[in-house]
């Protein structure tokens, strides 16, 4: 009777834990989407950046025009004369997820703007990858672990930055596929199941159409199920976990137009094949250790493994060769750099050009995920008591990420993540162990006999521990009819005996009781820890990642002053200039122009043909008449220059200057580096080079600057420029915006510059040439 | 078969009518005499105002009911705006009696001219004299010359007309005045007596003169107004169950002027606005009704900072927006104007059960002319039988349109107009628009019958 009572009270408990962890969930899940909603209320609700406009001119295009047009895209308005196809080089996962919001947003009458969507689907998708992040911790160290990682997801400052509203980027959906791949890995490992194993490559599937990052996926996974055989942990489970995910996911990967053939081709994939021969290798093992007595076994063994290394051997060797055979081993140059991390700097200069590929800083760590830095290695520690298959998958995510974070800083978003779990599970564990000392002091406190105390912290202290056991019990008794496998079976007997062990470390839990005291103190540390985090989150997403760096504000003492100077130039080039025009700029305006200016560029964000980029590079670097032959080689009509001497905008195009003429220098040897420095020092004023002094970009930058204050005092380099009067002879200035952040210039047709030639020559030479141009003349043709 | 037929009807109806129309105008044309006419035309804007003052006598012995205007084609094309008042009364106790005006065709009209026909109210007997006071507006009716100025250079601008005033009647005696912006004029034809006085022409008196009587008359210049033009102006108006009229207007912007030629310095723009630009215009001055309020202005790239609002809850708000960049000639823009109203400011039950919208028809925009004007009316879900009542003609049809929620749609009544002027503050009320429509069952239901009536 007592059992049944107990029985009752623990399934009560246990309902109004499931509904009260739902009602946390749903508070996370809100928390997550609007703490992203600073830049909203601050700014507007507007795509930010620049890649995320390239995504959205694709979902304008995308929702217009249907989902077969989609595919068959080819762009004519960028990489001029080359062209885009779009379809076949793009990630179509976010895409196509903000697509499909929209489109069952207007089917149900709800006549939202894509651009609304766009703005909107990174937050959502926030709250989604909390969830997710729930149920892979929950996998991992139960429920409370899971609620502790997912609030702390819903707030990651690293995450915040690249999901804000309005940043409108793959990594918005494809961390929350990261997850749920994740989650559905560990499901499948935990419970063996096919259904999961399928849903497994489907939400692989997810990731691969969202980001080039779904090759971290493919080899973690591979690592872990090697780590499990190595350890001896090699069970059924792990086979139906990883095979299927391989065979399926390798298939669907290759549906993706951007990956195709690479999905069985590059080397990045590689891990996970070998791990498959290898996970059949020890699967057949186990098997013939199975059927073989262990004597025969032994013979076996030795027949196999003296066979088995040779032709091993061998198909290694080719395969070695092969891959040896390309020039860059098989691997795409970022991946390349992330195991060399000196590999860009060295070679691909426009890689290392990006500054989120640069390594981060200490102090970006303590920026991005603040004190779950420290909270990581408790976690860790957490995650070995005790090891379980899930757990130690969460460990090598975390050892993995750390590396790939400190490679570049971009990846510090795939970190993240994995931090959350970790700090997660180490705050559930200390909250667990203070909670449970209080418990138990308080009740020795009250009277109680130590062995009743014992029984009752036995009762109360772990009941959502208890409860979840009873819960997986249950489902265990459920499943055993309706299975009648032997495998099955076998497995109950290690869970039962995997219980067994937990339950002995249970028991020695218990007599981990800490002081009174200390434990309070402990948890009001905790607190405090975890408020100074939600305060430093708010701050981030508030202050530092909210801006939609196509607007900058800033304060003075009359108040907010806006500089909106880029949308000044993109609205001036889209209605004042011809359709057909083609815009030259450095690249990281051609997302940009293409999408907010309707205009053709020459390069864009999509640094896909270095050449080209090179082409443009040089263009700027040259002298002005040799620019304007390469810009009208290519039909440019208009050239854009980003400049921030005037208000001190640092990240304009003469900061960005040197990477042109490395990159362009890259490709056309004539431009030299050294050329534009003076002993190794970059700088415009009056001791700059020659050759600096009359590039392009100075003459497009600098143009009629001196007349503004009479000095021609640059904000950002904080020094007088050095050619103060010029004239431009093959440009014309045909917009500046109000505070001359962006500067269009037209190229002058060449009629006139023929005719100035002439003039020119003419005054020069003396009179014999001058009566050969006289008698040129009277030529009629002429 | 009916579209064929239509024009046909048309067509045997004019031939019907026509000599009808003959002997009217006909007999009109010799009984009655112009015994004094004064014009004022305005060209300090891009708008031309001209103010035309007639004194009709009737010397004909049967009594005549109609006055016919005349304009030359060229200036009818522009035409935008046409307002006759009939002035009674002595000078202190002045009454002004609004007049209908309606296009008419006269098979015999010298060179294409295009007539309007004034409708008097009482009957005009012999013998009996009659003030009418005209009012008409044209557009586009200032030609930039030269065509293309450097940011430097001001706007020159030829304005064509004539030195006597067109018209069917014999004209005793008339004078023109014309009112320039500044003192800076190029040239100007003589016809004499002309006279300069500071900022005006004076052409006249000439004495009587016959009928059809036209003597060409070219001014040329300097006009730096903004020639601020909305190409295409797409007003919604949608109404609010609940209480809110949202109006969303999405404007194509353009600079009639003189286009830009060659270069655009930031530097001389920015220090020498005396010197640089002068005909370019970057604030535009928007009028919108009192209690506005969810004011925003932003184009397809996202909001635009620049704007400022003086709202007002007895008054008209000001809202005093720039575009993002100042508009040189040529120069385009497009951007959305949006706010909202309380309905209860605009939407009225009338006696019979209807509801009735006071609304503005024209275009919010101080002195700026709209090309092509479109205003959709998007009634409650479910409304049905919507008519518009306009006293000027005007292209109406219906759509549907599908918004939160929707099941059935709702119509909206869609009006397309050309070439308006914004006629606000001329006390002139001829902006009347007014829409009926049944309402939708739910408030059927609850008012036995609904008719809502928009008016503006």
């Amino acid at each position: 009777m007592a059992a049944a009572a107990k029985a009752g009270e623990a399934t009560l408990r246990h309902a109004f834990g499931n509904v009260l962890s739902f009602f946390i969930l749903l508070l996370i899940g809100v928390l997550a989407f609007s703490i992203r909603l600073f830049s909203v209320i601050k700014y507007e609700s507007v795509i930010h950046e620049f890649d995320p406009y390239f995504n959205y001119r694709v979902t304008q295009f995308l929702t217009k025009n249907g989902i077969y047009d989609f595919w068959n895209w080819f762009d004519d308005r960028t990489w001029y004369p080359l062209g885009r196809v779009i379809g076949g080089t793009v990630y179509p996962g976010l895409t196509l997820t903000a697509g499909t919001i929209w489109w069952l947003l207007n089917s149900l009458n709800i006549p939202l703007s894509v651009e609304t969507v766009c703005v909107f689907t990174a937050p959502i998708f926030s709250a989604f990858a909390s969830w997710a992040t729930y149920l892979l911790t929950k996998e991992v160290k139960g429920a409370g672990a899971g609620l502790t990682a997912a609030a702390l997801l819903a707030m990651v400052p690293s995450y915040i930055s690249r999901s804000v509203a309005g940043s409108y980027d793959n990594e918005a959906v494809a961390i929350f596929a990261l997850i749920i791949t994740f989650y559905l890995y560990i499901k499948t490992l935990n419970t063996g199941s096919l259904f999961y194993a399928t849903l497994n490559a489907i939400a692989y599937f997810y990731m691969v159409c969202s980001w080039g990052g779904y090759t971290f996926i493919i080899n973690l996974i591979p690592m872990h199920v090697l780590l499990c055989i190595v350890t001896g942990r090699y069970s059924s489970r792990l086979y139906i976990a990883y095979a299927p995910l391989v065979v399926l996911g390798t298939l669907l990967a290759a549906l993706v137009p951007v990956v195709g053939f690479n999905a069985v081709m590059t080397s990045e994939h590689f891990a996970s094949f070998l791990v498959f021969i290898i996970l059949h290798v020890v699967a057949l093992v186990y098997y013939i250790k199975g059927i073989l007595s262990p004597k025969m076994f032994k013979v076996a063994v030795t027949l196999v493994v003296s066979v088995g290394l040779v032709v091993c051997c061998a198909v290694i060797a080719i395969l070695v060769a092969l891959v040896a055979s390309s020039p860059t081993k098989g691997w795409s140059g970022r991946s390349l750099s992330l195991l060399d991390p000196t590999y860009a700097s060295k070679y691909i200069p426009i890689i290392a050009s990006v500054s989120e590929h640069q390594p981060p800083t200490w102090p970006s760590y303590f920026m991005d995920i603040n004190v779950l830095a420290f909270l990581v290695p408790a976690g860790i520690i957490a995650c070995f008591l005790p090891l379980s298959d899930a757990s130690s998958f969460v460990v090598l995510y975390i050892v993995t990420s750390v590396y790939f974070s400190g490679v570049m800083v971009r990846l510090m978003l795939v970190f993240a993540p994995a931090a959350c779990i970790m700090s997660g599970i180490a705050l559930s564990q200390a909250f667990d162990v203070f909670t449970r000392s209080i418990k138990f002091q308080l009740l020795r406190i009250l009277g109680f006999s130590e062995a009743d105390a014992g029984d009752g912290s036995s009762a109360n202290v772990v009941p959502e521990n208890d409860a979840v056991k009873v819960d997986k019990s249950e489902e265990t008794i459920k499943e055993r009819p309706s299975r009648k496998n032997k495998k099955k079976e076998k497995e109950q007997m290690e869970k039962a005996q995997a219980e067994k062990t937990s339950a002995k470390s249970k028991t020695e839990k218990r007599l981990l009781v800490l002081p009174m005291e200390l434990s309070v103190i402990g948890l009001l540390l905790l607190v405090f820890m975890g408020a100074f985090y939600v305060v430093h989150c708010v701050w981030a997403a508030a202050e530092a990642y909210s801006a939609p760096s196509i607007v900058l504000t800033s304060y003075t003492h009359e108040g907010l002053h806006v500089f909106d100077d880029f949308r000044e130039a993109y609205a001036w080039l889209r209605h004042n200039t011809e359709v057909d025009d083609k815009v030259a700029s450095w690249w990281d305006y051609g997302y940009q122009t293409t999408a907010m200016a309707n205009r053709t560029v020459i390069v864009d964000n999509n640094t896909w043909n270095n050449t080209h980029i090179a082409t443009v590079g040089t263009a700027m670097s040259s002298p002005e008449k040799a620019a304007w032959e390469i810009f009208n080689s290519l039909d440019v009509k208009y050239v854009l220059v980003v400049f921030g001497g005037l208000v001190g905008y640092p990240s304009d195009d003469i900061n960005k200057f040197l990477w042109m003429v490395r990159i362009g220098g890259g490709v056309f040897p004539h431009i030299k580096e050294p050329d534009y420095l003076r002993d190794g020092q970059y700088r415009i004023d009056s001791q700059a080079t020659p050759t600096m002094l009359n590039c392009l970009m100075y003459k497009l930058s600098y143009y009629r600057f001196v007349e503004t204050d009479g000095k021609g005092f640059d904000r950002v380099r904080r020094t007088e420029i050095g050619k103060k009067y010029f004239k431009l002879t093959h440009f014309e200035e045909v917009f500046t915006t109000h505070h001359w952040m962006v500067r269009i210039y037209k190229l002058k047709p060449s009629k006139n510059r023929i005719r100035g030639k002439m003039k020119k020559s003419k005054s020069r030479t003396s009179t014999p040439s001058s009566k050969r141009s006289g008698s040129r003349k009277k030529n009629p043709w002429q | 078969m009916e579209a064929l037929l239509r024009p046909r009807i048309m067509l045997s109806l004019t031939i019907i009518l026509i000599p009808i129309f003959l002997f009217i105008s006909g007999a009109s044309s010799h009984q009655i005499r112009i015994n004094n006419a004064e014009r004022r035309i305005d060209l300090s804007t891009h708008i031309v105002k001209v103010f035309l003052t007639l004194k009709v006598e009737n010397t004909g012995k049967t009594s005549a009911s109609e006055i016919l205007l005349a304009f030359p084609p060229t200036q009818v094309d522009h035409l935008a705006f046409l307002e006759a008042l009939a002035a009674t009364g002595k000078k202190k106790k002045k009454t002004y009696v609004s007049l209908a005006v309606k296009p008419t065709q006269l098979p015999d009209a010298p060179n294409e001219t295009n007539y309007y026909t004034i409708v008097l109210a009482n009957p005009l007997n012999t013998g009996e004299t009659a003030t009418l006071e005209i009012l008409y507006i044209l557009t586009h009716s200032l030609e930039p010359f030269p065509v293309e100025i450097s940011q430097s250079e001001s706007q020159l601008v030829y304005y064509r007309d004539s030195a006597l005033i067109l018209s069917p009647y014999h004209i005793k005696q008339q004078t023109t005045f014309i009112k320039i912006p500044s003192n800076k004029v190029e040239s100007f034809t003589r016809v004499e007596p002309t006279d300069r006085a500071g900022n005006e022409l004076k052409y006249g008196p000439y004495e009587d003169r016959p009928p059809y009587s036209y003597s060409p008359l070219l001014v040329h210049f300097e006009n730096n107004n903004p020639f601020s033009v909305v190409e295409e102006l797409v007003r919604e108006v949608e109404i609010s169950h609940w209480g809110n009229l949202q109006i969303t207007e999405q404007y194509k912007l353009a600079h009639a002027g003189a286009r830009h030629k060659g270069i655009f310095s930031r530097v001389d723009y920015q220090s020498k606005p005396a010197f640089s630009g002068v005909s370019s215009f970057k604030h535009l001055l928007a009028r919108l009704p009192p209690r506005v309020h969810s004011v925003y202005y932003r184009d397809e790239i996202g909001n635009i900072s620049t704007s400022h609002l003086r709202a007002d809850s007895w008054k008209i708000s000001e809202l005093e927006i720039e575009p993002r960049y100042p508009l040189f000639g040529g120069w385009r823009a497009t951007f959305v104007i949006g706010y909202g109203l309380p309905l209860e400011d605009f939407l009225f039950e009338s006696s019979d059960g209807r509801r009735y919208l006071n609304f503005t028809f024209g275009c919010p925009l101080v002195e700026t002319v709209v090309d092509k004007l479109t205003i959709k009316v998007v009634l409650p879900e479910g409304a049905k039988g919507p008519s518009a009542v306009v006293p000027f003609p005007v292209e109406q049809r219906l759509e549907t349109k599908y918004s939160y929620l929707d099941v059935v749609g709702r119509t909206v009544v869609v009006l397309e107009k050309k070439n308006v002027v914004p006629v606000h503050n001329i006390p002139f009320q001829w902006n009347d628009l007014n829409i009926l429509f049944w309402g939708s069952k739910m408030e059927k239901k609850k008012r036995n019958s609904l008719l809502v009536m928009l008016v503006d």
